[in-house]
């Protein structure tokens, strides 16, 4: 058994020597997840930082004016141009100079002092749908603001209830609190399935996996050797991406170290197990990187990272069951935003063990049937 | 002239090599027809930002018969799942354990300050996912905007207000997402079989010193890379048509531009691809660097920073200086436009401009590249 354990421990200083020696190969390790985090945190987001409008005022009076300044004092939109004629409309959608083009009829304001409703028309660049949408949003709540100043301005009675919204957990419903937390297990995912399958493939395209297998190593030890590596890089990596999200982005963390590292452990103990799979599966480091690549595209994008699961169609979800990921989102979210707790996680922390216990088995019995 | 068909003869012959390679090797085949084929499938029909239905726990503290109609009119929208619930803690703890996304709260002295006209109702959103949070917000004026009018008997107070909203959204106008996805698609597709394949491909020849063997003969660095680019370049090209036939017959995305202007750009970006993935594994020579350094320098930013799936108006200032760098962000404008708007000349010639030029100093670069390490 002690000399079981030499040897695993053997294997483990070579593999870490292997990927670590090299600074080219260590720089690989480290810096793409500290460069996406980075960059993801600022980037992955629905919410619109600038609108470029143009607008077609052919009331000219003091209210379109008024709702105008609304729109200039709100931060978000921009204004690119002051049209002259309505065929210039499709001439900045077109080009992509305005999102919007808000369009202002003679008789506004004098509907508007008529208490009258007075129509503003929108047209939207719809090439992306989403964005466009967004904007439409952004517009109409400013009209919302436009109109409760408007009444009680000239003593007009008000909305009759009032909608008081509070989030709990993150109290400006800031996109980035999502994301990052999200972050830090996608991005040690593709890092550690990558490395491992790759490992493996490396040794066999250069021949010396089979150097190992003359040796007294017996395939479980082998297989304990290339796992144990990977996971502590695994978990080096993720703890990277939790400073950053702390003391780069400043998103309080809220819960138990001990919750969430039980959690990441086991997912990844998947995320190896997966790695090793495809590594056994694939003859060339060309075949593992684009087997890993293939496997982790769809775990990443039905994983509830930029959609959520629920919103899936009902077959998908069932599929993903299997995703470790989609756990593990769920998990680091909960426990960092909410602390949420074992008994909380339950839900995650039961598939996560039967995933990391069936892939782990399951490539240590193809490694074993491989090897004799 | 003999010299010339020699130089014809040296290229197909490689160009044969590299092809039976791609066709032998299931993972090539793998990422040339199933990838795209796999995202086609996931971004068509997998991937949604509607979210369906909101459960929410509902706290009636007043119990008044105003308070009740307000709570029948969350049961009756078909956005909401009501759960009632007596207390903020328990609707906490609904919360918490994902039983529900967020609560309503209907304070003690609801009804009479709604006799006042000063009524107040509180909703509790989960800002663990902000979007859907966001969404929720929006939902909840459907009912409360629903009770007030039923209170309000058919007060015209109510009506939407002095300034309506009349808003037309061009070139999508059922607001469909495969409209602007499709067009994307195309650029992740030819950026994977661009610039990673290959990057493996020509780095594993250096790793394994099949290159330096090669170059004893009399090939000559242009003549290595043209036969490296034809066969990628095919198989990037079956990507696309595999992504135009789906937009098409799948997806209905009309294509307002001209198909040929469209072919243009996509083969013009896919140089632009494979230039990338032979200069990074000719700088590296190491198949493990040279997949994750394409990994980050083209397929995470085609995905992430070209406008694709996260619009560049939603990004700070300096990350929008990042993607000027980056080629998928024309492509992706190109793509769209072409797809969605037509031929635009001051959209398209710019575009299209900017990414000949990458391609020509990226093909360039390599070329220069090859030869310097070979002496």
């Amino acid at each position: 058994m002690s000399a079981s354990l030499l040897r695993i421990l053997a294997l483990v200083r070579k593999e870490f020597l292997a990927v670590l020696k090299d600074p080219r190969s260590r720089f690989i390790i480290f810096l793409p997840p500290i460069l996406q985090c980075l960059i993801f945190g600022y980037a992955a987001s629905f919410d619109l930082k600038s609108v470029p409008y143009a607008v077609l005022d052919l009331d000219h009076s003091k209210a379109s004016a008024d709702l105008l300044s609304h729109l200039d004092g709100s931060g978000v939109f921009r204004r690119q141009a002051d049209l002259a004629r309505t065929k210039d409309i499709a001439d900045w959608i077109d080009s992509s100079r305005a999102l919007l083009v808000i369009q202002i009829d003679q008789d506004f304001g004098r509907r508007l002092f008529a208490g009258e409703s007075a129509p503003v028309q929108v047209t939207a660049d719809g090439r992306n749908s989403n964005t466009a949408g967004t904007a439409l949003g952004y517009f109409g709540s400013i009209v919302d603001d436009f109109n409760a100043d408007w009444r009680s301005a000239h003593g007009q009675a008000g909305p009759p209830i009032l909608i008081v919204t509070r989030s709990w957990y993150n109290p400006n419903l800031d996109s980035s609190w999502n994301m990052i937390p999200s972050l830090v297990g996608t991005l040690t995912m593709m890092g550690t399935l990558m490395l491992t399958a790759l490992s493996v493939a490396r040794e066999r395209e250069q021949g010396t996996f089979d150097q190992l297998l003359v040796t007294p190593f017996r395939p479980a030890e082998i297989m304990a050797g290339k796992a144990i590596p990977n996971m502590v890089i695994g978990l080096t990596q993720s703890t990277t991406i939790l400073l950053i999200a702390q003391f780069w982005f400043h998103i309080p963390f809220v819960g138990s170290f001990l919750v969430l590292y039980a959690g990441l452990g086991l997912f990844l103990m998947a995320a190896v197990g997966l790695g090793l799979f495809v590594s056994s599966i694939a003859k060339t480091m060309q075949q593992a990187m684009l087997y890993a690549f293939l496997l982790v595209m769809p775990f990443a994008l039905l994983s509830g990272l930029t959609t959520p699961v629920s919103s899936m169609p009902e077959f998908l979800q069932s599929v993903m069951v299997i995703n470790p990921l989609r756990y593990a989102l769920d998990l680091t979210k909960r426990v960092y935003l909410e602390d949420a707790g074992f008994a909380q996680l339950f839900s995650d922390f039961l598939p996560l063990t039967v995933i990391g216990l069936v892939t782990l088995s399951g490539a240590a019995w193809l490694f074993s049937r491989r090897l004799t | 002239m003999n010299d010339l068909s020699a130089k014809l003869r040296r290229v197909r012959a490689l160009t044969l090599k590299e092809t039976m390679q791609i066709v032998r090797d299931p993972s090539s085949v793998a990422i040339g027809i199933v990838f795209p084929l796999m995202m086609i499938l996931l971004f068509g029909y997998g991937l949604s930002l509607d979210v369906t239905r909101v459960s929410v726990a509902m706290v009636d503290e007043d119990d008044s018969s105003d308070s009740a109609a307000l709570v029948a009119a969350f049961q009756h929208s078909p956005y909401f799942a009501v759960t009632s619930v007596h207390s903020m803690a328990e609707a906490k703890e609904l919360v918490l354990n994902r039983k529900a996304d967020g609560a309503v709260l209907i304070q003690s002295d609801f009804s009479r300050r709604w006799h006042r006209g000063e009524a107040e109702i509180q909703i509790l959103v989960n800002g663990t996912d902000p979007n859907q949070a966001r969404i929720m917000q929006a939902y909840a004026q459907g009912p409360v905007a629903q009770w007030g009018a039923a209170q309000a008997g058919s007060g015209s107070s109510l009506a939407a207000g002095p300034v309506v909203v009349v808003d037309r959204m061009w070139f999508n106008e059922s607001n469909n997402s495969h409209f602007f996805l499709i067009p994307g698609l195309i650029v992740l597709v030819m950026t994977i079989i661009g610039a990673f394949l290959t990057a493996m491909v020509v780095a594993r020849e250096w790793e394994r010193g099949t290159l330096e063997s090669l170059f004893v003969t009399p090939m000559r660095a242009g003549e290595f890379l043209i036969s490296k680019i034809l066969p990628y370049f095919g198989l990037g090209m079956i990507g696309f048509v595999l992504c135009l036939l789906s937009g098409k017959f799948l997806f209905h995305v009309p294509l307002r531009g001209s198909l040929l202007l469209l072919c243009l750009a996509s083969m013009i970006y896919l140089l632009v691809a494979l230039g990338i993935g032979l200069l990074v594994s000719t700088l590296v020579k190491s198949q493990f660097l040279a997949s994750q350094l394409a990994m980050l320098l083209t397929f995470l930013p085609a995905m992430m920073l070209s406008g694709f799936l996260y619009d560049l108006r939603s990004m700070p200032a300096f990350i929008r200086g990042i993607t000027y760098a980056l080629p998928a962000r024309y492509a992706v404008a190109l793509m769209q436009t072409l797809y969605l708007a037509g031929d635009v000349g001051s959209v398209i010639w710019p575009n299209l401009c900017i990414l000949a030029a990458m391609a020509t100093v990226l093909l360039v670069l390599t070329r220069l590249a090859t030869r310097k390490q070979l002496s």
